[in-house]
């Protein structure tokens, strides 16, 4: 066995080192015959019997050459380089040809390895230098106490989290990974940073080396922000402190407290959360201080939910086994702590389908990319395939040469299938280097910051799945037209020197059938644009329940400035008074939270006077904290009751305002207004009743929902501002006045409220750009397809036409006739698309909003779009035809 | 008696080559050929050129290796000697080629 690998390999060394070997040959049998020559002339022979006798004995010299070069290199690699030689030379005769075919497969190619890499660097692996991802799953608490939120995914609380870890077998390391922001201030520069709360494993957990000082140490998890120190990233290390060498030792300025920095992340480290590179980190211990929206001491807590994190499983360990402990354990919490406990859950999801990161929004994006790149792929194969068949035409001779001089069938079709290889090869280094570019295209079609980091990666494992759709597309483009083009009537063939008579029909029907197959499938596409268009246009007239013209929101950072809770409310009050007094301002408000902002609402369990939970049943209704006049600002309908007023402050009476589906779900149909409702122990007096506005998306069903004042709970970093100002003129007077108030106050950028609502629907916008951008190349595909089908009908049919000319009929005659077979192709695309687009635009699932995956509109307007390209490809042969000289038609 | 001269069997040319090189020490293709057919009393007829492939085979698995010198005549030859591991694959083959061929003469006895 040994010793046959060994010849492999000296035989594969062979064919690279070809023309020395054969030197070597020539020399040895040269000196073979000419010691056998002078032997021969010792024993007395004429030189002329010595020589023919030494050949005699030898044997046929060309022969043994080529047994010798048999034994010698790999044959089947040598007829392969051969053919790819011949393959080049062929395409380079014919540029034009070669050149269209190559940029058809990179869009091809290139558009699958795009989706590749963005599938691989966002949903797969997408923390770079992060060890043992394919065994990492993100884990959150669920809450079935809810109902109609069944399943829904919430934070967990740290001493459940410490349970866990303490009593689960099947895995290597729980980590906490909770995204929080600051404010820092490097000399006179203001600005916010993103950062991370994390556990004290979380860098040796991931694998990750500080470049420069340390990690976290275990005790950095305990004490009530005891332990003020940070972990900052190589990137902030460089920008924001001048790549300082001792930077670790400094302080540094954050949510009002000096934090010591222990540690520099490596170069490349941007933490674990898909979309943002975090600047900072800091342990568990310091959670208060990062946490504006819930004040407390929350480590010793079990009621606080605030943990998202992340798990990694022992090897041989499944999914399904590792939810199986984890339910147990959490089972077993919630019978030990009822209180706390009662209906949460712990659920891992992959990495893929975290839903606390950009992985779970872009996951149906990059699940119908993936869908429509294989359609792009296969039409372009198709199309590819269309080119091969006209020039084998033109190859015709070629190959029946070939066929006559003794080439096997086999042989010219492997000549073939290697130039479509050739084709494919160049096609897919273009597309890499397609996909090396679109790798941050992600974030642009999704509309988000340009801050935002959704980088492809394009690794081993995309060049590898790549380079086999390289192969796949080349069985499927080149191997049909090889078949065929292989197959000639050789007497025939070489005796017309006219190609295009022999398995014209075939060639021809083969033709029709891929043409079929690309109407078919962009037909599909069309339709997936039409449904995810008609969703995005409906999600966007969806009314959000509160006015989104003249309003404009933006965030100030109070808890990174370090302010308390008095100096922030001294500080809004002044600001509104400024605000209002700038002359085309109406209104403006502080809330703890904008709606369709990223942060978290505040959440808690309720209780109301009369209503009697289900046993299992923990009602927690989500709620925000706003100022006086939020509704009249925000223009959220009151149904009945009142606004909150300035009135509504520390001192007075706790009071709140429900919305209509909390009203019905908690009051069943009383009137809440006078009665009572708790919130945290508290005691609250219904006000007012609002109309349900959505929260979160605009997908989402009516939600129960309340407001308590701001002055009465939390601080708020949420402006919202009513005005008739544009935009520009608005941000430059809020700079002004903040900034009179306090320099140091880093300022969020100010958006319409339309916008803020248009990103939340950044997935479909991307699903739809995606696929009208690819549908427009498919239908343009498809066309010249059709087009070219078209024009070889006519020009085999030449004569036809010539005849019906002369016997009378009139050019509409003729354009009907090609026309309507140009129709007729289309019309058979279309159907064979109706029936793959039925069975399959139910997985455009999630991303389709209040519309039926058969909409008929949809569907209708793809047909008009489909039968429109068809007359118009058809149309220019059609024209040609009728132009047809019947004279010179019926002579030639 | 033998009446013709005997084709060399398929495979045992490599036993031949081994043997050759084994006893003679390192030769060039044309010795090893010459050396066959005198130890053959010219019984086994061998088309000279069918060595080459063969030798290169031996080279390929490792058992002979080649170099280029310069012939008793001083000619330029390449010369082929046995290696360690051809020295154990012959050994090999030697036993192999006794076992088979005492086989193959007890089963022409007996029939």
């Amino acid at each position: 066995m040994r010793e046959l690998c060994r010849e492999f390999f000296q035989r594969l060394a062979a064919v690279f080192r070809r023309r020395h070997l054969e030197d070597d040959l020539d020399a040895e049998l040269r000196s073979h015959l000419e010691m056998a020559v002078e032997m021969n002339l010792g024993k007395g022979m004429t030189p002329e019997d010595a020589r023919r006798k030494a050949l005699r004995n030898f044997g046929g010299v060309d022969q043994i050459k080529e047994s010798f070069r048999d034994q010698r290199g790999v044959p089947m690699i040598e007829t392969f380089l051969q053919d790819v030689r011949f393959g080049l030379r062929m395409l380079r005769r014919s540029p034009g040809f070669s050149l269209l075919a190559i940029l058809c497969l990179t869009l091809g190619i290139g558009s699958n390895a795009a989706v590749f890499s963005w599938i691989e660097g966002i949903l797969l692996r997408p923390f770079p230098m992060v060890a043992g991802q394919d065994r990492m799953m993100a884990i959150t608490g669920t809450d079935r106490g809810v109902a109609g939120a069944a399943g829904e995914a919430t934070d967990m609380s740290w001493p459940d989290l410490i349970d866990l870890q303490k009593n689960c077998k099947m895995f290597d390391w729980f980590i906490v990974d909770r995204i929080t922001g600051t404010t820092l201030s490097i000399g006179n520069r203001a600005e916010v940073a993103t950062g991370s709360v994390v556990s004290s494993n979380y860098f040796d957990a991931l694998g990750i080396r500080p470049f420069l000082g340390r990690g976290f140490e275990p005790e950095e998890d305990y004490g009530r922000n005891a332990h003020p120190v940070t972990v900052i990233s190589y990137q902030m290390w460089k920008d924001r402190f001048h790549s300082d060498p001792g930077i670790v030792g400094k302080t540094q300025m954050m949510n009002g407290m000096p934090h010591t920095i222990v540690g520099v992340a490596p170069e490349g480290f941007q933490g674990t959360f898909v979309g943002w590179a975090m600047q900072f980190w800091v342990p568990v211990s310091m959670q208060e201080k990062f946490d504006s929206s819930q004040p407390g001491y929350k480590l010793e807590d079990r009621g606080a939910h605030w943990i998202e994190g992340f798990v990694r499983l022992k090897p041989e360990v499944s999914a399904q086994q590792a939810q199986q402990e984890i339910s147990t354990i959490a089972k077993r919490l919630e019978a030990d702590y009822p209180a706390t406990n009662r209906g949460r859950g712990v659920k891992l999801f992959r990495l893929w389908e975290t839903p606390f990161n950009n992985a779970g929004t872009l996951l149906p994006t990059l699940g119908i990319a993936v869908a429509v790149v294989v359609f792009v792929l296969l039409i372009v194969c198709a199309n590819v395939s269309n080119l091969l068949l006209v020039r084998a035409l033109g190859r015709q001779h070629e190959m029946a040469v070939r066929l006559a001089v003794g080439a096997g069938r086999g042989r010219l079709v492997r000549q073939l299938v290697t130039e479509g290889l050739i084709l494919a090869t160049l096609a897919t280094a273009g597309g890499l280097l397609v996909a090396h570019w679109c790798r941050n295209l992600l974030v642009l079609l999704l509309n988000r910051s340009p801050l935002m980091i959704l980088p492809g990666e394009i690794d081993w494992r995309v060049v590898a799945l790549t380079a086999g759709s390289c192969l796949v597309a080349t069985l499927l483009f080149a191997i049909v037209p090889a078949m065929l083009a292989s197959k000639i009537d050789l007497v025939s063939a070489l005796k017309t020197e006219a190609a295009g008579s022999v398995g014209g029909v075939r060639k021809a029907n083969v033709r029709s059938s891929l043409v079929l197959v690309q109407v078919a499938l962009s037909f599909v596409l069309v339709v997936a644009t039409g449904l995810l268009l008609r969703s995005l246009l409906l999600m966007r007239d969806t009314n959000p329940g509160f006015s989104t013209k003249e309003i404009l929101v933006t965030g100030i950072d109070f808890t990174g400035a370090g302010y308390d809770k008095q100096r922030t409310r001294n500080f809004e009050d002044q600001l509104i008074d400024r605000l209002q007094a700038v002359p085309g301002v109406v209104s403006a408000v502080f809330a703890r939270k904008i709606p369709f902002t990223y942060r978290a609402y505040s959440s808690a369990p309720i209780a109301v006077d009369g209503y009697i939970p289900a046993p299992d049943e923990l009602p927690t209704v989500d709620y925000n904290e706003v100022g006086p006049a939020y509704f009249a600002t925000m223009g959220i309908p009151l149904v009945s009751g009142r606004e909150f007023t300035s009135d509504d402050n520390e001192t007075a009476l706790p009071v709140a305002i429900v919305n209509k589906t909390m009203a019905a779900r908690y009051w069943r149909g009383q009137n809440p207004i006078g009665s009572r409702l708790q919130v945290n122990g508290r005691w609250l007096h219904v006000v007012g009743i609002a109309e349900t506005a959505k929260y979160r998306s605009l997908r989402e069903a009516p939600l129960p929902f309340f407001y308590v004042p701001m002055r009465q709970s939390a601080m708020g970093m949420g402006l919202t501002i009513r005005t008739s100002l544009d935009h520009e003129t608005m941000s430059k007077a809020l700079v002004r006045e903040v900034h009179a108030l306090d320099a140091n106050l880093a300022l969020g950028e100010l958006i319409p409220m339309q916008e803020e609502i248009n990103l939340s629907t950044g997935t479909q916008r991307a699903a739809v750009l995606m696929l009208a951008a690819f549908g427009s190349v498919a239908v343009f595909l498809a066309a010249i397809g059709l087009y070219g089908v078209m024009s070889y009908v006519v020009s085999q049919r030449t004569r036809e036409v010539g005849l019906r000319m002369a016997l009378g009929a009139t050019p509409s005659d003729l354009l009907r006739l090609v026309m309507s077979h140009g129709l007729a192709l289309t019309a058979g695309g279309v159907i064979l698309g109706t029936a793959v687009a039925l069975s399959s635009t139910r997985l455009l699932g999630y991303l389709l909003y209040r519309l039926s995956p058969r909409d008929p509109l949809a569907f209708g307007a793809a047909f008009v779009v489909m039968i429109v390209v068809g007359l118009a490809a058809s149309f220019l042969p059609a024209w040609r035809a009728v132009r047809t000289d019947p004279v010179s038609a019926l002579r030639s | 008696m033998p009446s013709s001269k005997a084709e060399v069997l398929q495979g045992t040319l490599d036993l031949l080559v081994l043997r050759t090189l084994d006893a003679m020490g390192p030769m060039h293709g044309f010795g090893i050929a010459l050396r066959i057919q005198q130890i053959s009393e010219d019984l086994l007829q061998l088309n000279q050129g069918t060595l080459y492939p063969a030798l290169l085979r031996l080279q390929q698995r490792g058992w002979v290796a080649s170099k280029w010198g310069v012939s008793e005549n001083n000619r330029k030859a390449k010369f082929y000697s046995l290696t360690r591991a051809g020295r154990k694959q012959l050994e090999e083959e030697v036993e192999s080629w006794g076992r088979m061929s005492a086989a193959i003469n007890r089963v022409l006895r007996t029939s």
